[in-house]
């Protein structure tokens, strides 16, 4: 059947060897890490009360599992990111054509969307707040400032990036501005708006989180800032480990699509 | 007397920036015959290039005036092939059709055939990243072919090749032209490619641009463009040509 020769064989089998040693490492960090927090909490050099244990850490995620509470705060968070993403992403794109289509308006508003991208938006939140109401859509509207001014300055510098000489190309042949959107820059920029995908997911995360903290009464980010009022710090530390899952989650999902594509 | 397919008169071409005015073309007149070859030659940054991109349509002149005779569509072929990498090679040479809305079964056989007729059968349905720099420069040459062009600018079609690549590109480009009975008005900076593929040669002054001299090229057995550089007139033209270019470093 296969009948490699020896030194390829022996490739092969480095190549096996080194991810061997990787993921076995990965796993050796986390649980080594693991197991020293929870040594330190258990012979009290390390106070649980502000640092919590793994063992704490599990038992409120199974509380929180029974009686049913963390899939609606996962659901709602994940609701959140997920209009704020999506919004961002297609308003992004739309934004980012038509400056490409009106070279004019995008040099008169440049300055603007760079403050704008700039500006700390958490610095907006009390006025988000007032403006918009102590509702999830000002946590969406938050996540949306976020996100929405890095998705269309990354889009619109890959559009105009697209190589000029199709441009010329298309020009002699007497393509209209659709035409050359549609036939070049839409298709050339597939793995720029795949990038930009990836951004804006963590950046939809970080807004929603941002908002919920703010102003919320369910959500991940509530459920942490909720944790810190409560001096519960168990609940607070479980919440962010479960959002650093979700994260690498959603990182990962794009991640898949992209190397599909 | 064959027909004169393109009349320029007196072109005029003024670049302005901040700083001021700089006169790229000065005076040039000239004319094309159907079915001919012509070049233009001239010192590097003449503005030999910017004829074609007004021929095309591309850029606007400043003075002077051309005609085509008659409703001519023009085919524009640069230095860097523009193959598109998502599209396929088929694909990449249907693009003009898409664009003009002449794309139907008959012109997309017409394509077919000319990828066929000029060794890229099996390149059809590979893509760009899949074929060496001259196979690409081919399909670059069927994409232009592929709108049915009267006349084709060839831009220094071939000079981001290799040496070799461009003799032998040379070569396919020249006998396809011919075969396909096209106009071709080329702009290249070398004089053995010129004097090799063309009927005259058009040589001209360093800026602003006027046209310094016209040769009629003529071999006394015409040949394919490699053979015409063993000729012996070749050695004439192309000592008189570099004389006429006045290069000095």
């Amino acid at each position: 059947m296969c009948t490699y020769s020896k030194e390829h064989v022996e490739f092969l089998k480095n190549i096996r060897k080194k991810k061997i040693i990787v993921t076995i490492s990965r796993l050796a960090i986390i649980i080594l890490f693991l197991i020293c927090w929870e040594l330190l909490a258990k012979y009290k050099i390390i106070n649980t009360f502000l640092f919590s244990s793994p063992s704490n850490v599990f038992k409120t995620f199974l509380k929180l599992v029974k009686d049913g509470s963390l899939f609606k705060h996962i659901g709602i968070t994940f609701y959140e990111v997920f209009i704020s993403f999506s919004i961002a992403t297609i308003g992004g794109v739309i934004i980012a054509t038509i400056f490409w289509s009106n070279e004019m308006l995008s040099k008169i508003l440049d300055p603007y969307i760079t403050i704008l991208n700039s500006l700390p938006k958490v610095a907006l939140g009390p006025l988000i707040i007032i403006w918009v109401g102590a509702s999830i859509n000002s946590i969406i509207f938050m996540a949306l400032l976020i996100s929405l001014f890095i998705t269309i300055i990354n889009i619109y510098n890959a559009f105009i990036s697209v190589d000029k000489d199709y441009l010329i190309l298309f020009k002699v042949f007497g393509a209209n501005k659709r035409q050359i959107f549609m036939k070049v820059i839409l298709p050339s920029n597939y793995t720029s708006i795949i990038a930009a995908l990836k951004i804006n997911v963590s950046m939809s995360l970080i807004g929603v989180i941002m908002g919920e903290l703010l102003v919320s009464k369910s959500g991940l980010g509530y459920l942490i800032m909720y944790g810190s009022q409560v001096f519960n710090i168990n609940l607070v530390i479980t919440s962010v480990v479960i959002l650093g899952i979700i994260s690498y989650l959603m990182y990962f999902i794009i991640d898949k699509i992209e190397q599909k594509i | 007397m064959e027909n004169k397919l393109l009349e320029v008169s007196n072109l005029q071409k003024i670049y302005h920036d901040k700083s001021g005015e700089v006169v790229a073309l000065s005076d040039i007149s000239f004319d094309v015959k159907e079915h001919e070859f012509v070049s233009i030659i001239g010192p590097s940054g003449c503005g030999k290039s910017t004829i074609l991109s007004i021929l095309a349509g591309l850029e606007k002149a400043s003075g002077g005036d051309f005609n085509f005779n008659k409703n001519t569509t023009i085919g524009y072929m640069l230095q860097k092939d523009s193959l598109l990498p998502f599209r396929n090679i088929l694909d990449n040479c249907l693009i003009g059709l898409e664009i003009n809305g002449t794309l139907n079964e008959e012109n997309k056989k017409y394509v077919i055939k000319l990828l066929e007729t000029y060794g890229l059968k099996e390149f059809i349905y590979k893509y760009p990243a899949n074929l060496s720099g001259g196979m690409r420069q081919r399909v670059a040459l069927i994409r232009t072919l592929a709108v049915k062009p009267d006349i084709l600018l060839l831009d220094e079609a071939m000079s981001a090749l290799d040496y070799q690549s461009r003799l032998a590109i040379s070569d396919d480009i020249y006998s396809i032209i011919k075969n396909e009975g096209k106009t071709a008005i080329m702009v290249t900076h070398d004089i053995a490619e010129a004097i090799s593929m063309s009927d005259r040669i058009i040589v001209l002054s360093k800026r602003p641009a006027i046209v310094k001299k016209i040769y009629n090229i003529n071999f006394k057995e015409k040949s394919t463009p490699i053979n015409n550089r063993k000729a012996k007139e070749f050695a004439d033209y192309y000592d008189k040509i570099w004389r006429d270019l006045d290069v000095h470093i």
